[in-house]
C-alpha cells in the first residue's frame, strides 16, 4: 500500500543553492514519523513543500496520491499544521483564532463551535476561551496552535518544532496529546532538534543534513546499528587517550571528554578507572543524540 | 517563474479573508466610524467657510460644492491605499497572517484578492458615512450622488491594486512612506480636485489624465453629486476599469513571487 506522503528525488533550490537534494522517504498512515537533522538540514523546506506552501524544483511528491502542484486545497483540506512560529491572529481572543480558522475550512458555523469547545478542552485552554492572544503564555500559544491545526480533524498533522521553548510540563503535555492523536488514526510528521522527544515519540525516524537524507529507521534500531547499546565518558586526557589506544579501543574524542561505545559500559567503565586511572567516568545507555552527533558531527550550524 | 502578467488563479474562498478583516474592523467600530465623519466636517468647515468666502464659485458652481465629490474621491483614494499598504504590510509581515491562511485551503491568490475587496470595502465604507453629511449641509445632490458609492468601490479597488503593488515590492514598513507623500500627496493636489486641472500649463494637465487615477475618480464622483455629464465620461470610466484590471493582477503575481517561495 502507498504511503500518505511518498517523495522521491525531491529536491528545492533557493538561488542555487539545494536545500533539500534529491530526497527519498515514504510515511505511512497512522504513524509518527520525524524529521532530525541540525539547523539548514532542510527539514523546515521539506515540511512546506508538503503543505503545499513551498513548490518543488524537481522530483516527485505526493500527498494522500495527490500532487501538491495538482491539487493543493485538496490536499490542504485534509492536513493540519502547526508552524515553528507563532502565527496566532493577534486581532482575535482564542475561541475567535479558532473559529476564523474553520471558515476558511468551510467548516459551517454551528459545528466549528461544537469543534472549538471541544479542542480549547483537548489542549486544556477552556478557562482561555476569550482571552487575548498576547495575554497568552508561550506554551498556551502552542498549545492553541496544535488546536487551531486540529480544527479541519485532519489525516495528517505536519508540526515543524512543536515544543521548542516549552517547559518540561508543557512539553509532557503536548507529547501525550499527540500519541492520543495518533491512537484515533491520525498521521503525525515532525521535526525536532531534541532528540529525546524523537526517541520517545517517533516509529521512524529521518536524520537529515545538507539537504540529504543520512539514515532512516526506527530510532531503538539506528541507535543499535550506530553506536552499540552503551556508551562510557571519560575525561580527555593524554594519558587516558594513549590507554585507550593502547587497550585498542575505538572513541570519539567531544571536547573535553572521551566516548567510547560498547556492548558492556559497566565493566569497560571498571576497566578504566582500574587501568587508566581516569578522574570519572560515566557509564550510560546510548542515545538517539549519540547517533545524530556521530552521523552530523560536531561543528556548530548557523 | 510565473510572468507579473499572468492571470491569477483567484477562487471564491478569497471572501474568507474579506469576511476575516470585516469582523475585526466591526470589532472596533466606534473607532473607525468617526474618522471619516469627522474629516467631512473638517472640510467642509475649512474649505465651505474659509477658502470658499473668498473663492466665490468654480465653473458656475458655489466652491463647497464644487470640492465636495473631490472630499469623497479622496476618501475613497485614502481608504483603499492606507488599508492595503500599512494594513496589508502589517498582516503579512508583523503578524504572519497570509502564513498562516495559506495553510488552509486558501491560496496566497486567494489572500490577496481577499486584502484587494477588503481595501475597496473601506473606501464603500468611508465614503457611505461621509455621503449623509454632505447631504445634509446641501452641498451634494441626492439620489443621484448615490452613484459615489459604487464609485468609490470601483475606485477603491484601483487605488488597492497600486497599494497592494508597493506593498508587494517594500523592503520594510518605513519605505511605504515614499509613495505615500510621493504619489498620494501630489495627487490629492493636482488631480483637479480643489481647483480645475484647466488651470493647470498643458503638460501637467496631461499627465494628471495620464497617470493619475485619482483625476478620473474626481471627475466621475463630480458628474455624481453636482450632477452632470460630458463626453468625457466614457473615457473616465474606462480608464479606471482598465487600471483597475492591470494593477489587481499585477499585485497578485507580485505578492505571490514575495511569499511563495
Amino acid at each position: 500500500m502507498p504511503g500518505i506522503i511518498e517523495a522521491d528525488d525531491l529536491t528545492k533550490t533557493y538561488n542555487n543553492l539545494e536545500a533539500v537534494s534529491h530526497i527519498r522517504f515514504s510515511v505511512r498512515k497512522g504513524e509518527i514519523f520525524g524529521f532530525l537533522g541540525p539547523n539548514g538540514a532542510g527539514k523546515t523546506t521539506t515540511m512546506r513543500m508538503i503543505e503545499c506552501v513551498s513548490p518543488r524544483t524537481s522530483g516527485t511528491l505526493s500527498v494522500f496520491g495527490m500532487d501538491p502542484e495538482n491539487n493543493p486545497a485538496e490536499i490542504k483540506l485534509r492536513i493540519g499544521v502547526v508552524p515553528q512560529e507563532s502565527n496566532l491572529d493577534p486581532d482575535f481572543t482564542c475561541a475567535g483564532n479558532l473559529l476564523t480558522y474553520a471558515r476558511y475550512f468551510d467548516i459551517p458555523p454551528k459545528k466549528a463551535e461544537k469543534q472549538v469547545k471541544d479542542l480549547l478542552d483537548f489542549v486544556s485552554l477552556t478557562e482561555k476561551r476569550d482571552v487575548a492572544i498576547d495575554k497568552l503564555s508561550g506554551g498556551m500559544k502552542r498549545r492553541l496552535i496544535l488546536a487551531r491545526a486540529l480544527i479541519n480533524n485532519p489525516d495528517l498533522l505536519i508540526l515543524d518544532e512543536p515544543t521548542i521553548g516549552l517547559d518540561p510540563q508543557a512539553r509532557h503535555l503536548i507529547w501525550e496529546r499527540l500519541r492520543l492523536l495518533q491512537t484515533e488514526g491520525h498521521t503525525i510528521v515532525l521535526t525536532t532538534h531534541y532528540l529525546d522527544e524523537a526517541a520517545r515519540l517517533c516509529d521512524r525516524i529521518v536524520i537529515m543534513d545538507n539537504g540529504r537524507i543520512l539514515v532512516e529507521g526506527k530510532p531503538a534500531d539506528l541507535i543499535r546499528d550506530h553506536v552499540g547499546s552503551e556508551i562510557v565518558e571519560t575525561d580527555n586526557s593524554p594519558e587516558v587517550i594513549s590507554c585507550i589506544t593502547d587497550m585498542g579501543l575505538p572513541h570519539e574524542i567531544a571536547g573535553d571528554q572521551v566516548l567510547v561505545e560498547t556492548g558492556a559500559s559497566r565493566e569497560l567503565a571498571k576497566t578504566l578507572l582500574d587501568r587508566c586511572r581516569t578522574g570519572r567516568v560515566i557509564a550510560r545507555p546510548a542515545t538517539l543524540e549519540d547517533v545524530f552527533l556521530k552521523l552530523t558531527g560536531r561543528n556548530l550550524r548557523e | 517563474m510565473q510572468s507579473i502578467w499572468s492571470v491569477p488563479r483567484v477562487s471564491w474562498r478569497g471572501i474568507n479573508v474579506w469576511k476575516r478583516n470585516l469582523e475585526v474592523f466591526c470589532k472596533t467600530w466606534k473607532v473607525n466610524f468617526f474618522p471619516p465623519f469627522i474629516e467631512a466636517l473638517l472640510y467642509l468647515f475649512a474649505f465651505g467657510l474659509g477658502l470658499g468666502t473668498y473663492v466665490g464659485a468654480i465653473e458656475g458652481v458655489p466652491y463647497v460644492s464644487y470640492i465636495a465629490p473631490a472630499i469623497l474621491a479622496i476618501t475613497a483614494m485614502n481608504s483603499a491605499f492606507f488599508e492595503c499598504t500599512y494594513g496589508s504590510y502589517v498582516r503579512m509581515y508583523y503578524q504572519k497572517s497570509f502564513d498562516a491562511i495559506i495553510a488552509t485551503p486558501l491560496s496566497i491568490e486567494d489572500v490577496i484578492a481577499g486584502e484587494l475587496l477588503w481595501g475597496a470595502t473601506r473606501s464603500v465604507i468611508s465614503v457611505t458615512i461621509m455621503l449623509p453629511v454632505l447631504a445634509v449641509f446641501g452641498v451634494i445632490s441626492m439620489p443621484s450622488s448615490l452613484l459615489a458609492i459604487p464609485l468609490a468601490f470601483l475606485a477603491g479597488l484601483t487605488f488597492a491594486g497600486i497599494a497592494m503593488c508597493f506593498t508587494a515590492i517594500t523592503p520594510s514598513i518605513d519605505t511605504l512612506n515614499y509613495p505615500a507623500f510621493l504619489f498620494i500627496t501630489p495627487m490629492m493636489l493636482f488631480s483637479g480636485t480643489f481647483f480645475p486641472l484647466s488651470i493647470l500649463p498643458e503638460i501637467l494637465q496631461y499627465i494628471a489624465l495620464a497617470v493619475f487615477p485619482l483625476t478620473h475618480t474626481v471627475a466621475l464622483m463630480r458628474m455624481a453629486t453636482l450632477p452632470f455629464t460630458d463626453a468625457l465620461l466614457p473615457l473616465h470610466i474606462v480608464w479606471i476599469l482598465v487600471a483597475t484590471i492591470i494593477f489587481c493582477v499585477i499585485s497578485i503575481n507580485l505578492m505571490r513571487r514575495r511569499l511563495i517561495v
